[in-house]
Protein backbone atom coordinates (compact mmCIF):
# COMPACT_ATOMS: atom_id res chain seq x y z
CA UNK A 1 0.00 0.00 0.00
CA UNK A 2 1.40 3.30 -0.82
CA UNK A 3 1.30 5.93 1.99
CA UNK A 4 -1.66 8.60 1.55
CA UNK A 5 -1.70 12.33 2.41
CA UNK A 6 -2.70 12.86 6.14
CA UNK A 7 -5.75 14.43 6.01
CA UNK A 8 -8.65 16.00 8.00
CA UNK A 9 -11.02 13.12 6.33
CA UNK A 10 -8.57 9.96 7.11
CA UNK A 11 -7.28 10.25 10.31
CA UNK A 12 -9.37 13.26 11.89
CA UNK A 13 -7.48 12.63 15.43
CA UNK A 14 -3.98 12.14 14.30
CA UNK A 15 -4.38 15.03 11.95
CA UNK A 16 -5.23 16.91 14.89
CA UNK A 17 -2.46 16.37 17.02
CA UNK A 18 -0.05 16.38 14.50
CA UNK A 19 -0.86 19.70 13.47
CA UNK A 20 -1.19 21.25 16.74
CA UNK A 21 2.54 19.77 17.26
CA UNK A 22 3.54 21.07 14.31
CA UNK A 23 1.84 24.75 15.24
CA UNK A 24 3.54 24.60 18.45
CA UNK A 25 7.31 23.38 17.39
CA UNK A 26 7.18 26.66 14.06
CA UNK A 27 5.53 28.86 16.50
CA UNK A 28 8.14 27.89 19.30
CA UNK A 29 11.09 27.84 16.99
CA UNK A 30 10.40 31.35 15.65
CA UNK A 31 9.95 33.02 18.65
CA UNK A 32 13.42 31.59 20.42
CA UNK A 33 15.09 33.06 16.95
CA UNK A 34 13.45 36.03 17.39
CA UNK A 35 14.80 35.93 20.76
CA UNK A 36 18.80 35.28 19.94
CA UNK A 37 17.90 37.63 16.78
CA UNK A 38 17.94 40.27 18.99
CA UNK A 39 21.24 38.99 21.12
CA UNK A 40 22.94 38.06 17.48
CA UNK A 41 22.29 41.58 15.87
CA UNK A 42 23.69 43.35 18.86
CA UNK A 43 26.74 41.56 19.25
CA UNK A 44 27.33 41.33 15.26
CA UNK A 45 26.77 44.89 14.63
CA UNK A 46 28.75 45.62 17.86
CA UNK A 47 32.26 43.32 16.31
CA UNK A 48 31.23 45.53 13.55
CA UNK A 49 31.68 48.74 14.86
CA UNK A 50 34.76 47.44 16.95
CA UNK A 51 32.88 47.22 19.86
CA UNK A 52 31.83 43.74 22.17
CA UNK A 53 28.18 44.03 22.87
CA UNK A 54 26.31 42.59 25.26
CA UNK A 55 28.99 40.88 27.81
CA UNK A 56 27.58 40.91 31.58
CA UNK A 57 24.72 38.80 31.59
CA UNK A 58 25.91 35.02 31.24
CA UNK A 59 28.50 34.15 28.93
CA UNK A 60 29.03 36.99 26.47
CA UNK A 61 25.61 38.49 27.40
CA UNK A 62 23.74 35.12 26.13
CA UNK A 63 21.11 36.00 28.48
CA UNK A 64 20.84 39.60 27.37
CA UNK A 65 17.11 38.44 25.65
CA UNK A 66 16.00 36.66 28.96
CA UNK A 67 17.26 40.33 30.68
CA UNK A 68 15.52 42.47 28.29
CA UNK A 69 12.21 40.41 27.98
CA UNK A 70 12.30 40.81 31.98
CA UNK A 71 12.57 44.48 31.95
CA UNK A 72 10.14 44.82 29.12
CA UNK A 73 7.25 42.65 31.15
CA UNK A 74 7.86 44.91 34.26
CA UNK A 75 7.63 48.30 32.82
CA UNK A 76 4.82 50.61 33.34
CA UNK A 77 2.49 49.85 30.27
CA UNK A 78 1.46 53.85 29.13
CA UNK A 79 -1.19 54.59 27.41
CA UNK A 80 -1.29 58.18 26.45
CA UNK A 81 -4.61 59.97 27.50
CA UNK A 82 -4.95 61.82 24.46
CA UNK A 83 -4.39 58.47 22.42
CA UNK A 84 -6.85 56.45 20.91
CA UNK A 85 -7.83 53.78 22.86
CA UNK A 86 -9.08 51.11 21.03
CA UNK A 87 -6.42 50.82 17.40
CA UNK A 88 -3.52 51.66 20.01
CA UNK A 89 -3.88 48.61 21.72
CA UNK A 90 -4.97 47.12 18.64
CA UNK A 91 -1.85 48.10 16.39
CA UNK A 92 1.15 46.20 17.78
CA UNK A 93 -0.94 42.68 17.52
CA UNK A 94 -1.88 43.80 14.18
CA UNK A 95 2.17 43.96 13.38
CA UNK A 96 3.06 41.04 15.18
CA UNK A 97 0.33 38.51 13.69
CA UNK A 98 0.62 38.52 10.26
CA UNK A 99 4.65 38.43 10.59
CA UNK A 100 4.19 34.78 12.70
CA UNK A 101 1.28 33.72 10.35
CA UNK A 102 3.16 33.68 7.23
CA UNK A 103 5.50 30.99 8.48
CA UNK A 104 2.42 28.91 8.36
CA UNK A 105 3.42 28.18 4.39
CA UNK A 106 7.22 27.57 4.87
CA UNK A 107 8.16 23.81 4.08
CA UNK A 108 10.95 22.83 6.54
CA UNK A 109 11.17 19.15 5.08
CA UNK A 110 10.49 16.58 3.08
CA UNK A 111 7.38 14.10 3.54
CA UNK A 112 7.46 11.87 6.70
CA UNK A 113 5.77 8.57 6.32
CA UNK A 114 4.39 7.57 9.53
CA UNK A 115 2.14 4.94 10.35
CA UNK A 116 0.88 4.18 6.32
CA UNK A 117 0.81 8.46 6.36
CA UNK A 118 2.46 10.89 4.31
CA UNK A 119 3.00 13.79 6.86
CA UNK A 120 3.91 16.94 4.96
CA UNK A 121 6.89 18.96 7.50
CA UNK A 122 4.83 22.01 6.37
CA UNK A 123 1.88 23.26 8.54
CA UNK A 124 -0.27 23.55 5.58
CA UNK A 125 0.53 23.83 2.04
CA UNK A 126 -1.70 26.38 0.64
CA UNK A 127 -2.02 26.16 -3.30
CA UNK A 128 -1.61 29.65 -3.50
CA UNK A 129 1.14 30.20 -0.75
CA UNK A 130 3.16 33.06 -2.24
CA UNK A 131 -0.52 35.62 -2.15
CA UNK A 132 -1.26 34.57 0.70
CA UNK A 133 2.32 35.31 2.09
CA UNK A 134 2.09 38.94 -0.05
CA UNK A 135 -1.39 39.21 1.16
CA UNK A 136 -0.31 38.80 5.05
CA UNK A 137 2.70 41.36 4.58
CA UNK A 138 0.46 43.78 2.94
CA UNK A 139 -1.75 43.86 6.75
CA UNK A 140 1.49 44.21 8.34
CA UNK A 141 1.46 47.56 6.88
CA UNK A 142 -2.28 48.25 8.91
CA UNK A 143 -0.27 48.24 12.65
CA UNK A 144 1.68 50.56 11.61
CA UNK A 145 0.12 52.80 10.17
CA UNK A 146 -2.67 52.90 12.99
CA UNK A 147 -0.30 52.48 15.69
CA UNK A 148 1.15 56.36 14.49
CA UNK A 149 -1.98 57.41 14.16
CA UNK A 150 -3.39 56.28 17.50
CA UNK A 151 -0.72 57.41 19.46
CA UNK A 152 -1.91 61.21 18.45
CA UNK A 153 1.84 62.04 18.23
CA UNK A 154 3.33 64.00 15.20
CA UNK A 155 6.43 62.07 14.89
CA UNK A 156 4.42 58.93 15.76
CA UNK A 157 1.64 60.01 12.53
CA UNK A 158 4.84 61.07 10.08
CA UNK A 159 6.39 57.26 10.87
CA UNK A 160 3.26 55.49 10.31
CA UNK A 161 2.39 58.00 7.10
CA UNK A 162 5.95 57.01 5.58
CA UNK A 163 5.44 53.28 6.19
CA UNK A 164 2.41 53.22 4.59
CA UNK A 165 4.49 55.21 1.63
CA UNK A 166 7.01 52.97 1.16
CA UNK A 167 5.45 49.56 2.06
CA UNK A 168 2.62 50.55 -0.79
CA UNK A 169 5.31 51.37 -3.05
CA UNK A 170 8.18 48.84 -2.55
CA UNK A 171 5.81 45.58 -2.44
CA UNK A 172 4.73 46.25 -5.83
CA UNK A 173 8.22 45.79 -6.73
CA UNK A 174 8.70 42.95 -4.27
CA UNK A 175 5.61 41.46 -5.92
CA UNK A 176 6.66 41.70 -9.31
CA UNK A 177 10.12 40.74 -8.95
CA UNK A 178 8.66 36.97 -8.12
CA UNK A 179 6.34 36.84 -10.74
CA UNK A 180 8.93 35.70 -12.35
CA UNK A 181 10.31 32.91 -10.39
CA UNK A 182 6.40 31.56 -10.99
CA UNK A 183 6.48 31.61 -14.54
CA UNK A 184 9.16 29.24 -14.28
CA UNK A 185 7.99 27.34 -11.38
CA UNK A 186 4.10 27.60 -13.13
CA UNK A 187 2.83 26.85 -9.73
CA UNK A 188 2.26 29.19 -6.22
CA UNK A 189 2.49 26.61 -3.86
CA UNK A 190 5.36 26.41 -2.34
CA UNK A 191 6.14 23.02 -1.53
CA UNK A 192 6.48 22.60 -5.12
CA UNK A 193 8.04 25.46 -6.09
CA UNK A 194 10.93 23.71 -3.07
CA UNK A 195 10.18 20.19 -5.07
CA UNK A 196 10.88 21.71 -9.11
CA UNK A 197 14.53 23.41 -7.34
CA UNK A 198 15.53 19.99 -6.29
CA UNK A 199 15.98 18.84 -9.75
CA UNK A 200 19.36 19.11 -11.81
CA UNK A 201 20.23 22.57 -12.87
CA UNK A 202 18.47 23.62 -16.25
CA UNK A 203 18.64 19.69 -16.76
CA UNK A 204 22.32 19.25 -17.08
CA UNK A 205 24.25 19.61 -14.46
CA UNK A 206 23.41 16.88 -12.26
CA UNK A 207 25.20 17.77 -8.73
CA UNK A 208 23.76 21.46 -8.94
CA UNK A 209 20.08 21.47 -8.01
CA UNK A 210 17.98 23.85 -10.19
CA UNK A 211 17.81 26.88 -7.38
CA UNK A 212 15.85 29.94 -8.92
CA UNK A 213 18.97 32.17 -7.70
CA UNK A 214 21.45 30.85 -10.73
CA UNK A 215 18.54 31.48 -13.08
CA UNK A 216 16.62 34.53 -11.81
CA UNK A 217 20.00 36.37 -10.37
CA UNK A 218 18.19 39.53 -10.62
CA UNK A 219 14.95 38.93 -9.21
CA UNK A 220 16.90 37.58 -6.53
CA UNK A 221 18.53 40.87 -5.57
CA UNK A 222 15.42 42.65 -6.10
CA UNK A 223 13.48 40.29 -3.53
CA UNK A 224 16.34 41.42 -0.97
CA UNK A 225 16.27 45.33 -1.26
CA UNK A 226 12.57 45.51 -1.72
CA UNK A 227 11.83 42.87 1.16
CA UNK A 228 14.33 44.98 3.51
CA UNK A 229 11.94 48.08 2.11
CA UNK A 230 8.87 46.33 3.29
CA UNK A 231 9.94 45.21 6.62
CA UNK A 232 11.55 48.41 7.37
CA UNK A 233 14.67 47.35 8.20
CA UNK A 234 17.64 49.12 7.70
CA UNK A 235 18.97 51.21 5.41
CA UNK A 236 15.34 51.81 4.44
CA UNK A 237 14.06 51.92 8.61
CA UNK A 238 12.42 55.18 7.27
CA UNK A 239 9.11 54.95 9.91
CA UNK A 240 11.53 54.90 12.85
CA UNK A 241 14.35 56.77 11.79
CA UNK A 242 15.45 57.60 15.29
CA UNK A 243 17.76 60.68 14.74
CA UNK A 244 14.92 62.48 12.81
CA UNK A 245 11.25 61.05 14.19
CA UNK A 246 12.58 59.61 17.71
CA UNK A 247 11.47 56.23 17.05
CA UNK A 248 8.39 56.43 14.80
CA UNK A 249 5.00 54.59 15.05
CA UNK A 250 6.70 53.44 18.30
CA UNK A 251 7.40 56.63 20.00
CA UNK A 252 4.57 56.42 22.47
CA UNK A 253 4.65 52.59 23.25
CA UNK A 254 6.11 51.57 26.01
CA UNK A 255 6.55 48.18 27.81
CA UNK A 256 5.37 44.73 26.06
CA UNK A 257 3.77 47.05 23.42
CA UNK A 258 7.04 47.94 22.24
CA UNK A 259 8.09 44.65 22.81
CA UNK A 260 5.56 43.43 20.08
CA UNK A 261 6.95 45.99 17.62
CA UNK A 262 10.12 44.77 18.33
CA UNK A 263 9.19 40.90 18.00
CA UNK A 264 7.36 41.63 14.98
CA UNK A 265 10.76 43.23 13.48
CA UNK A 266 12.60 40.09 13.57
CA UNK A 267 9.85 37.69 13.12
CA UNK A 268 9.39 39.63 9.52
CA UNK A 269 13.41 39.43 9.10
CA UNK A 270 12.67 35.83 9.79
CA UNK A 271 9.67 35.61 7.53
CA UNK A 272 11.57 37.15 4.23
CA UNK A 273 14.34 35.49 5.03
CA UNK A 274 12.72 32.22 4.75
CA UNK A 275 10.65 33.43 1.71
CA UNK A 276 13.62 34.18 -0.08
CA UNK A 277 15.41 30.33 0.37
CA UNK A 278 12.14 29.18 0.11
CA UNK A 279 11.59 31.16 -3.08
CA UNK A 280 15.06 31.21 -4.69
CA UNK A 281 17.49 28.94 -2.29
CA UNK A 282 15.81 25.75 -2.86
CA UNK A 283 14.04 25.80 0.41
CA UNK A 284 15.16 23.35 2.71
CA UNK A 285 16.98 21.09 0.11
CA UNK A 286 20.58 20.87 0.35
CA UNK A 287 22.81 23.28 -2.02
CA UNK A 288 24.69 20.27 -3.50
CA UNK A 289 23.14 16.57 -5.11
CA UNK A 290 25.70 15.10 -3.05
CA UNK A 291 25.09 11.50 -0.68
CA UNK A 292 26.30 13.49 2.65
CA UNK A 293 24.57 16.74 2.01
CA UNK A 294 21.26 14.87 1.37
CA UNK A 295 21.33 13.00 4.22
CA UNK A 296 21.17 15.95 6.49
CA UNK A 297 17.48 16.69 7.52
CA UNK A 298 15.73 19.55 5.66
CA UNK A 299 14.93 21.48 8.37
CA UNK A 300 18.99 22.36 9.08
CA UNK A 301 19.75 23.57 5.75
CA UNK A 302 16.48 25.46 5.77
CA UNK A 303 17.63 27.20 9.16
CA UNK A 304 21.20 27.75 7.92
CA UNK A 305 20.13 29.61 5.20
CA UNK A 306 17.35 31.71 6.86
CA UNK A 307 20.07 32.23 9.30
CA UNK A 308 22.95 33.51 6.54
CA UNK A 309 19.72 35.59 4.93
CA UNK A 310 19.64 37.64 8.12
CA UNK A 311 23.18 37.62 9.63
CA UNK A 312 23.20 39.42 5.49
CA UNK A 313 20.71 41.71 6.82
CA UNK A 314 22.32 42.41 10.11
CA UNK A 315 25.81 43.24 8.05
CA UNK A 316 23.62 45.90 5.84
CA UNK A 317 22.58 47.43 9.11
CA UNK A 318 26.09 47.90 10.40
CA UNK A 319 27.68 49.04 7.23
CA UNK A 320 25.22 51.68 5.14
CA UNK A 321 23.75 54.90 6.45
CA UNK A 322 19.88 54.92 5.94
CA UNK A 323 18.90 56.30 2.72
CA UNK A 324 16.69 59.77 1.74
CA UNK A 325 12.97 59.51 1.81
CA UNK A 326 13.08 60.91 -1.41
CA UNK A 327 16.02 58.64 -2.68
CA UNK A 328 13.92 56.10 -1.14
CA UNK A 329 10.78 57.08 -3.49
CA UNK A 330 13.28 57.40 -6.52
CA UNK A 331 14.65 54.42 -6.26
CA UNK A 332 11.23 52.06 -5.54
CA UNK A 333 9.66 53.79 -8.56
CA UNK A 334 11.95 54.43 -11.07
CA UNK A 335 14.46 51.83 -10.71
CA UNK A 336 13.34 48.61 -8.47
CA UNK A 337 9.97 48.49 -10.70
CA UNK A 338 10.95 48.85 -14.13
CA UNK A 339 14.08 46.47 -13.43
CA UNK A 340 11.52 44.20 -12.29
CA UNK A 341 8.93 44.76 -14.63
CA UNK A 342 11.88 43.83 -17.06
CA UNK A 343 12.69 40.92 -15.69
CA UNK A 344 9.26 39.54 -15.74
CA UNK A 345 9.13 40.48 -19.67
CA UNK A 346 12.54 38.84 -20.73
CA UNK A 347 11.74 36.11 -18.45
CA UNK A 348 8.41 35.43 -20.31
CA UNK A 349 10.20 36.16 -23.86
CA UNK A 350 13.00 33.47 -22.79
CA UNK A 351 10.02 30.85 -21.49
CA UNK A 352 8.14 31.11 -24.60
CA UNK A 353 11.72 30.59 -26.78
CA UNK A 354 12.40 27.78 -25.07
CA UNK A 355 9.07 25.95 -24.78
CA UNK B 1 28.50 51.74 -7.14
CA UNK B 2 28.42 48.53 -6.67
CA UNK B 3 31.86 48.61 -6.13
CA UNK B 4 31.75 51.25 -2.96
CA UNK B 5 28.63 48.92 -1.87
CA UNK B 6 31.33 45.55 -1.30
CA UNK B 7 33.94 47.79 -0.31
CA UNK B 8 31.98 49.37 2.39
CA UNK B 9 30.77 45.92 3.29
CA UNK B 10 34.37 44.53 3.09
CA UNK B 11 35.58 47.03 6.01
CA UNK B 12 32.58 45.66 8.18
CA UNK B 13 33.41 42.74 7.92
CA UNK B 14 37.05 42.88 8.65
CA UNK B 15 35.85 44.43 11.85
CA UNK B 16 33.68 41.79 12.80
CA UNK B 17 36.95 38.85 12.73
CA UNK B 18 38.58 38.52 15.94
CA UNK B 19 40.62 40.86 17.98
CA UNK B 20 39.24 43.74 16.36
CA UNK B 21 37.59 45.01 19.18
CA UNK B 22 39.00 47.93 20.95
CA UNK B 23 36.35 47.97 24.20
CA UNK B 24 38.27 47.77 27.48
CA UNK B 25 35.85 45.27 30.04
CA UNK B 26 35.82 48.40 32.28
CA UNK B 27 35.37 47.22 35.87
CA UNK B 28 37.88 43.92 35.27
CA UNK B 29 39.94 45.48 32.91
CA UNK B 30 41.58 48.78 33.44
CA UNK B 31 43.44 51.23 31.57
CA UNK B 32 46.83 52.46 32.77
CA UNK B 33 46.05 56.25 32.82
CA UNK B 34 48.53 58.58 31.77
CA UNK B 35 51.82 60.48 33.94
CA UNK B 36 50.13 63.28 33.45
CA UNK B 37 47.09 62.63 34.07
CA UNK B 38 44.52 65.05 36.36
CA UNK B 39 43.17 62.65 39.07
CA UNK B 40 42.89 62.55 42.89
CA UNK B 41 45.19 65.07 44.77
CA UNK B 42 48.04 63.95 47.01
CA UNK B 43 49.68 66.49 49.46
CA UNK B 44 53.45 65.70 49.71
CA UNK B 45 54.90 63.99 52.96
CA UNK B 46 58.67 64.98 53.78
CA UNK B 47 60.30 63.40 56.53
CA UNK B 48 58.22 64.07 59.95
CA UNK B 49 55.36 66.51 58.24
CA UNK B 50 53.55 67.62 55.39
CA UNK B 51 55.47 69.93 52.35
CA UNK B 52 52.53 72.26 52.57
CA UNK B 53 53.97 76.08 54.17
CA UNK B 54 50.82 77.13 54.00
CA UNK B 55 51.00 79.85 51.64
CA UNK B 56 47.18 80.61 50.70
CA UNK B 57 48.37 80.16 46.75
CA UNK B 58 46.75 77.17 45.73
CA UNK B 59 43.11 78.58 47.33
CA UNK B 60 43.77 82.16 45.64
CA UNK B 61 44.54 80.47 42.34
CA UNK B 62 41.98 78.09 42.50
CA UNK B 63 39.08 78.80 40.06
CA UNK B 64 36.74 76.85 41.54
CA UNK B 65 37.46 77.95 45.14
CA UNK B 66 37.50 74.31 46.72
CA UNK B 67 40.52 74.57 48.72
CA UNK B 68 40.41 75.45 52.27
CA UNK B 69 43.37 76.03 53.89
CA UNK B 70 44.19 77.91 57.79
CA UNK B 71 47.74 78.17 58.59
CA UNK B 72 49.37 77.47 61.93
CA UNK B 73 53.08 78.00 63.48
CA UNK B 74 54.38 74.72 64.96
CA UNK B 75 56.83 74.53 68.05
CA UNK B 76 59.87 75.15 65.84
CA UNK B 77 58.81 78.46 64.24
CA UNK B 78 57.60 76.69 60.94
CA UNK B 79 54.18 77.84 59.12
CA UNK B 80 52.11 74.92 58.40
CA UNK B 81 48.80 73.99 57.26
CA UNK B 82 46.40 72.84 60.46
CA UNK B 83 43.65 72.95 57.77
CA UNK B 84 44.01 71.65 54.45
CA UNK B 85 40.60 70.02 52.84
CA UNK B 86 39.65 69.90 48.99
CA UNK B 87 35.66 69.69 48.52
CA UNK B 88 35.75 66.88 45.37
CA UNK B 89 32.67 67.96 44.72
CA UNK B 90 33.65 71.35 43.41
CA UNK B 91 37.05 71.01 42.06
CA UNK B 92 37.56 70.93 38.49
CA UNK B 93 41.12 68.95 38.22
CA UNK B 94 42.43 71.67 36.42
CA UNK B 95 45.46 71.46 38.38
CA UNK B 96 46.22 74.98 38.66
CA UNK B 97 47.39 74.22 42.48
CA UNK B 98 49.63 72.22 41.45
CA UNK B 99 51.29 74.76 39.13
CA UNK B 100 51.19 77.53 41.38
CA UNK B 101 52.46 75.68 44.46
CA UNK B 102 56.44 76.93 45.63
CA UNK B 103 56.88 74.23 47.33
CA UNK B 104 55.87 71.57 44.85
CA UNK B 105 53.96 70.14 48.20
CA UNK B 106 50.67 68.91 45.84
CA UNK B 107 50.83 66.50 43.06
CA UNK B 108 47.87 64.55 41.13
CA UNK B 109 47.61 61.29 41.72
CA UNK B 110 46.00 58.82 38.63
CA UNK B 111 43.27 57.85 40.62
CA UNK B 112 39.64 58.67 38.88
CA UNK B 113 37.60 56.03 40.93
CA UNK B 114 35.97 59.41 42.86
CA UNK B 115 31.93 58.16 43.23
CA UNK B 116 30.82 58.10 47.01
CA UNK B 117 27.17 57.69 49.01
CA UNK B 118 27.68 60.89 51.23
CA UNK B 119 28.32 64.43 50.61
CA UNK B 120 30.76 64.69 53.58
CA UNK B 121 33.19 61.53 51.74
CA UNK B 122 33.94 63.81 48.98
CA UNK B 123 35.18 66.30 51.91
CA UNK B 124 39.22 65.04 51.45
CA UNK B 125 41.02 66.61 54.64
CA UNK B 126 44.59 66.68 54.96
CA UNK B 127 45.01 63.09 56.64
CA UNK B 128 43.23 61.40 53.71
CA UNK B 129 45.51 63.77 51.55
CA UNK B 130 48.51 62.89 52.74
CA UNK B 131 48.02 58.97 51.98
Amino acid sequence: MTPEMLSLSNSPGLFVGIMLVKILVVFGVTMLIVAYATWCERKVIGHMQTRLGPMRTGWHGLLQPIADGIKLFFKEDLVPSESTKVPFLLAPMMILVPALITVAVIPFGPDLSVGGFLIPQQITDLNVGVLYILAFAGLGIYGIVLAGWASNSKYSLLGGVRASAQMISYELAAGVSIIAVFMLAETLSLREIVALQQQDLWGICSFVPNWYIFTQPLAFCLFIVTGLAEINRTPFDMPEAESELVSGFCTEYSSMKYALFFMAEYANMIVIAAIAATLFLGGWSAPLNIGIFTMIPGFVWLLLKIFSMMFFFMWLRATFPRVRYDQLMRMGWKVLLPLALANVVITGLVVVIVQ
Amino acid sequence: MFKEFAKGLSITFKHLLPGNSTTVQYPTVKLKPSDRFRGLHRLVPSQDREKCVACYLCPTVCPAKCITVESAENEKGEKYPKVYTIDMLRCIFCGYCVEACPVEAIEMTGAYELANYKREDFQFTKERLLK
